[in-house]
């Protein structure tokens, strides 16, 4: 231990003193930073354990007897809560996989220095991202498709993603041709080839896609908002702008509580322990991927 | 010249068959490949961009586009002379500029906090910390700065105050700005913290050899290697500030604090989607996003400029 201290104690000292006042200025906003970004979590995992009343009056008190799981039982046992985690992994499995593979697929010939229309088709994806019908004309044409209130409409428009498309591109052209070489592909065998030799050598890059596109789904709620009447279709982001932002949570959740004071204490304890229970499955399974992100930021980074 | 010009047509023609013979041999390219994508671009990009003809019309939902009365740029006088118009644009425009020059830097700063971090293990450790409010959603988000700024909530306890942040105008901004960093700033450093981190280690070294400070590390060796870099992102972020989200905005409102919270985006979802306005509210939307092309266009020849005739 000793020795650790002085070998790190000796690194630090070749520097120069206007060097050290950097580092140490440079640390201390490092761990500024992560304390910042910590501390509210904290906050709210001790706070969704307390009891309601203590909370409100006095804060947090390491009073364990004072501690209580009410709120989790509350939330867990209320099926609008699960009604949305269940719709909300429907959504995002089916959005990132639909979305992904069809990125993949555009991305493909895209990416070929043959391909005859590739201007012209860049072209019409490009426009895409500057230009737009805009909230109206887009609800419109979902309304007299016929999509309204499916789930449909919620995964359809945003599935293919030009930028996506273009970080796949990107990433297709830095695989050496010999591979395609050495596949002999002609007119026919496209697909063999793009299934069987293309894509087993990008799971880097589907990884990475496919994170993005569930992560976006699962975090959203405009789309649901609008397009979406029916309770039952409700992603969990739509049961927790009740809960969270509007201050309405379903009612089963507090009936049983005589006052109106005390529901409203509840209505606020169950906000914290809502906030755990949904955040928790994305918070635990990202690091996980982490080893994919830099391979796909570096990828992402790459001009097009 | 002349003859260069025969040349060419006559290249052109055997290209045009070229062609052709090509798109036969490699049909698959074209449907199974392309066509999915083409047919959603279409489909719910294209067909929508037809629909903006509305702002121009009375649209009434029964008679459709083609039997609507034309009103021509009746819409869009009555938005921009009405007193809210701009009152909602300096709204927009105040939230995602003060946004971007105060969120922008810190992804920068924070990459070459972290490239000073020797051991790799922690590094790795303060990175994971620092993402994971990236994984948290805008509605939970917004959930928390509700309960920490809350008239009870642990900010006023701490203060001795109770003072309710969310119906105040003045406080939306810096709320919505510094949660914005709270979330985003983590995330945005991952491609800075890579590119540092693949910055010519040779040069590193030899840098350090010759006595360079930090800071003339910094600015020899580790500047360049995200200097590109910084400037695309900057001009793509310049170029998003009037298609600001709608969803964190919407969040964080509340019926006290609209006059500064409420921007372009809400107020054409509240106009078209809630009061059933169809055609003045797509008007807006459209005011919106051709002021957000013409900003792509002037932010990319800045950078043409800039960036020796190189822009995006």
């Amino acid at each position: 231990m000793e020795r650790v201290l002085v070998k790190k104690k000796s690194s630090f000292s070749k520097y120069g003193l206007g060097d050290k006042c950097f580092l140490i200025f440079g640390y201390t906003l490092l761990t500024a930073f992560v304390l910042a970004i910590i501390l509210p979590m904290i906050y709210i995992v001790v706070a969704s354990f307390m009891d309601p009343i203590t909370l409100q009056n006095k804060g947090i008190v390491f009073d364990f007897s004072k501690w209580t799981l009410t709120a989790y039982e509350r939330v867990m046992t209320n099926s609008q809560i699960w009604v949305g985690f269940k719709n909300a992994v429907i959504y995002s499995v089916v959005f990132s996989v639909v979305s992904v593979f069809i990125t993949l697929l555009c991305a493909y010939p895209m990416s070929r220095d043959d391909f005859v229309g590739k201007k012209l088709f860049n072209t019409i994806f490009i426009i895409t991202m500057f230009f737009g019908g805009g909230l109206i004309p887009t609800y419109l044409l979902i309304s007299n498709i016929g999509l309204l209130d499916s789930m449909w409409a919620v995964i359809l428009p945003g599935a293919f993603n030009v930028w996506n498309m273009i970080i796949a591109r990107t990433y297709y052209k830095g695989i050496p041709s010999e591979l395609r070489e050495a596949a002999d592909v002609d007119g026919a065998n496209e697909l063999v080839f793009f299934f069987r030799i293309l894509l087993p050598v990008c799971t880097p890059l589907i990884a990475v896609l496919i994170l993005w596109q569930f992560v976006g789904m699962w975090n959203s709620y405009f789309d649901a908002m609008i397009y979406l009447n029916s309770s039952s279709k409700q992603p969990l982001q739509l049961v927790l702008r009740s809960i969270l932002i509007q201050n309405e949570p379903d009612p089963g959740m507090i009936a049983d509580m005589q006052s109106t004071a005390q529901r409203a204490q509840l209505a606020e304890l169950l906000k914290y322990a809502t906030i755990i229970i949904s955040s928790l499955p994305l918070i635990v399974m990202y690091p996980f991927f982490q080893k994919y992100f830099d391979s796909g930021i570096m990828v992402g980074s790459v001009k097009g | 010249m002349g003859k260069e010009m025969a040349l060419t047509k006559s290249r052109g023609k055997s290209k045009l068959a070229q062609n052709i013979t090509y798109i036969k041999q490699h049909w698959q390219l074209y449907i199974f490949f392309l066509g999915p994508a083409l047919f959603l671009t279409i489909l719910f990009r294209y067909v929508p961009m037809g629909g903006v003809l509305i702002a121009f019309q009375k649209y009434n939902p029964f008679k459709g586009i083609l039997g609507s009365q034309w009103v021509g740029f009746k819409y869009f006088k009555q938005f921009l002379s009405s007193p809210d118009f701009l009152q909602y644009l300096a709204n927009t425009l105040k939230l995602s500029i003060f946004g971007l020059l105060w969120g922008f830097p810190v992804p920068i700063i924070l990459a070459f906090l972290l490239n000073r971090v020797g051991s790799s293990k922690l590094k790795q450790k303060i990175q994971l910390v620092l993402y994971m409010p990236n994984f948290i959603s805008v509605i939970v988000l917004c959930g928390m700065v509700r309960i920490l700024l809350s008239v009870t909530g642990p900010l006023n306890m701490m203060m001795g105050s109770s003072i309710n942040y969310l119906t105040i105008p003045a406080a939306f901004r810096p709320i919505y700005i510094i949660s914005g960093i709270w979330q985003g700033a983590g995330w945005a450093s991952i491609m800075y913290t890579a590119a540092l981190s693949n910055a010519s280690q040779e040069l590193k070294e030899a840098a350090q050899i010759d006595g360079a400070n930090i800071f003339q590390q910094i600015k020899a060796v580790e500047w360049p290697a995200i200097k590109d870099m910084v400037v695309i992102q900057f001009i793509l972020q310049a170029g998003n500030i009037m298609s600001i989200g709608f969803e964190k905005a919407y969040a964080l409102q509340s019926d006290m604090n609209l006059s500064s919270s409420e921007i372009i985006a809400t107020y054409v979802y509240k106009k078209g989607l809630l009061n059933g306005d169809y055609s003045y509210s797509t008007a807006v939307g459209l005011f919106n996003t051709v002021i957000n092309v013409i900003l792509l266009v002037l932010v990319n020849k800045v950078v043409e400029k800039m960036n020796d005739g190189q822009g995006l």
